[in-house]
């Protein structure tokens, strides 16, 4: 599904991902975790495609594809899907049109037939339920005055409808409380399946109890120190980044 | 200093321009060394159907030299009108609209500005006189050529308890200055000043408006939207003046322009005068470019950078055409938004 093979990127002249690795096979759920400044979030960028990151070397692709040449609506089109930390508020666009308008640039992009109007509404209406939505929050402008745990669940909502194959959740528990973290939680396993994969970006193991990973990586100084099964995210809770600090 | 005096006189040396304080953004006086000769009037023949024509009971059109109309709306009459100012290569146009509503009336005003590629000059002058408790709801939409000259001034007399609403949308010309002044009675009369701006090009525009509170209990709310690009050119001055006594006034003025190229640019001068004690004012003036993490945000979700930036120009200049009132006016102006929004986006 996702590979990365020794990837270099710089932001402002300044390198922070340094030689990078890192697979996740398709169907699997992967955690990456790491200190602050270990370059988390520049690894979610990176893979989709925001400008001002420079790959000065390595490669990253989905499913055979390569992804860097691509730019960040191409990206999306083949699949990819990043869960912000800090999902934007856009301001004058209804939640509903919003995702209506992605879907099908999305369904154009790959050459099929925009979604038909009721069925998108079904759709809406059934994963809505699931995350417990209110429906009337989605036609009101995307995010606009939404709290934190509000917009958390509005991207995963945004997943569940765009069905994307690869999800890059970045930092999604923070800013949660624990109900909302447990609907959030249920919402991305509902999304598990064969044929998707997922990497889940986080400084905390609290996540990890509701999104069981199969695998735990470390990130940090730009790349992955260490990788093992979800006993390493305790580890890490109990005895802290220090020592990958020290090591980067 | 006015267009309409050097026009009458043929003296440019009339014209206002950038040492008039109010002009100062928009100099006529350092652009024409000349004044055209007044426009003969357009054949019949080669006039093309207005944007607003379906909606009109009475259809003014002002095309030739020197114009005088009167439009008279009895007490209690409902109404709707449709001003077309037609501007022709290489002359000058001079029209004055006087237009009296009667106690109760309800008159809906559609405007139009027509110029073609060429060289002009149109001045046009509104005067507005609202009866008591009478409602009028002006609509404008200039769509000058990029080598035309355009003031348009309009002048508003609000008796106790009336309404007026107005929606300008402009595309902008060569230099064009679209001006409101308003004497508020206070007296529950309640003012709306809406515009809307799409330049591209080296277009210019300029929205200027000035209300006068005179009196206890009126209410002003004012919004103006703004999208320049290439090496375009918004001036908006807002001007809110509550003179002594003037208490419970309430007043709201917003300005808000997108500026999409680095060569662009919009002159604001927000101002709110208040000599009155008990008010409540508040106004607020944002210039910026597009949010380019946003963008990023929707592309991540498949949108192409192109519908990125169409969507949030649309979501922005929306606002200004979904306070309009009058339902099939509001049509043809969120039509007109949707055809110059190619220059925009």
């Amino acid at each position: 599904m996702l590979k990365i093979n020794n990837l270099h990127a710089k932001i402002d002249g300044k390198e922070i991902l340094k030689g990078l690795t890192l697979e996740v096979p398709a169907g699997q759920v992967h955690a990456i975790m790491g200190p602050n400044g270990a370059g988390k979030s520049t690894l979610s960028y990176v893979l989709t495609g925001r400008t001002g990151y420079d790959v000065t070397g390595g490669s990253a692709s989905l499913n055979g594809e390569d992804l860097l040449g691509l730019d960040a609506s191409e990206r999306a089109t083949r699949g990819l899907f990043l869960s912000f930390q800090y999902p934007l508020e856009i301001a004058g666009v209804p939640a509903l049109t919003f995702i209506r308008s992605a879907l099908n640039a999305q369904r154009k992009a790959r050459g099929e037939d925009e979604i038909k109007a009721p069925d998108f509404l079904k759709l809406a209406r059934t994963q809505a339920a699931a995350l417990k939505i209110d429906f009337d929050m989605l036609k009101r402008p995307l995010n606009v005055g939404f709290s934190g745990g509000e917009k958390k669940r509005m991207e995963i909502f945004q997943a569940a409808m765009l069905s994307p194959r690869f999800l890059i959740l970045d930092e999604t528990d923070s800013g949660l409380d624990i109900d909302a973290l447990k609907i959030v939680s249920e919402g991305v396993n509902a999304m598990r399946s064969p044929e998707r994969s997922m990497l889940v970006i986080t400084h905390y193991q609290r996540l990890l109890d509701y999104i069981k990973p199969d695998r735990v990586h470390v990130l940090a100084g730009g790349r992955i120190v260490q990788s093992g099964g979800p006993e390493l995210a305790l580890e890490l809770e109990r005895e802290g980044y220090d020592k990958y600090a020290r090591a980067a | 200093m006015s267009l309409s005096s050097a026009l009458e006189t043929g003296e440019v040396s009339r014209l206002p321009g950038r040492r008039d304080e109010d002009w100062r953004w928009t100099d006529l006086r350092g652009l024409l060394k000349a004044l055209p000769p007044r426009s003969a009037g357009l054949p019949p023949e080669e006039l093309e159907a207005g944007a607003f024509d379906a909606l009109g009971d009475d259809i003014r059109i002002l095309a030739g030299g020197a114009e005088t109309q009167a439009v008279v709306v009895d007490e209690d009459v409902e109404t709707t009108v449709v001003l077309r100012f037609l501007s022709r290569a290489a002359t000058s146009l001079q029209a004055s609209v006087t237009l009296h509503v009667g106690a109760g009336a309800k008159l809906t005003v559609y405007e139009t500005y027509e110029g073609d590629g060429s060289a002009y000059v149109t001045n046009a002058d509104l005067r507005f006189e609202i009866a008591v408790g009478a409602s009028v709801e002006r609509v404008v939409l200039a769509s000058d050529g990029e080598e035309g000259i355009l003031v348009s001034q309009a002048g508003v007399k609000l008796g106790a308890g009336s309404a007026f609403s107005q929606t300008i949308a402009t595309t902008g010309a060569r230099r064009q200055r679209l001006e409101t002044t308003v004497e508020h009675p206070g007296a529950g009369a309640e003012v709306r000043l809406d515009g809307l701006y799409l330049l591209a090009g080296k277009r210019h525009a300029d929205l200027t408006t000035t209300v006068r509170h005179l009196g206890v209990d009126g209410s002003t709310s004012q919004l103006t939207k703004g999208v320049v690009r290439d090496q375009s050119r918004g001036v908006f001055q807002g001007r809110i003046v509550v003179e002594p006594g003037a208490d419970r006034t309430e007043a709201r003025m917003g300005h808000h322009a997108l500026v999409l190229s680095d060569r662009a640019e919009v002159d604001a001068r927000p101002e709110l005068l208040i000599h009155a004690d008990d008010v409540q004012c508040a106004h607020g003036n944002t210039i910026g470019a597009l949010d380019e993490e946003a963008i990023f945000y929707m592309e991540q979700r498949g949108l192409s950078e192109v519908m990125a930036r169409a969507l949030l120009i649309g979501a922005f200049v929306s606002e200004v055409a979904d306070r309009l009132r009058a339902p099939g006016g509001r049509d043809v102006v969120q039509d007109w938004i949707a055809e110059h929004m190619e220059v925009a986006s």
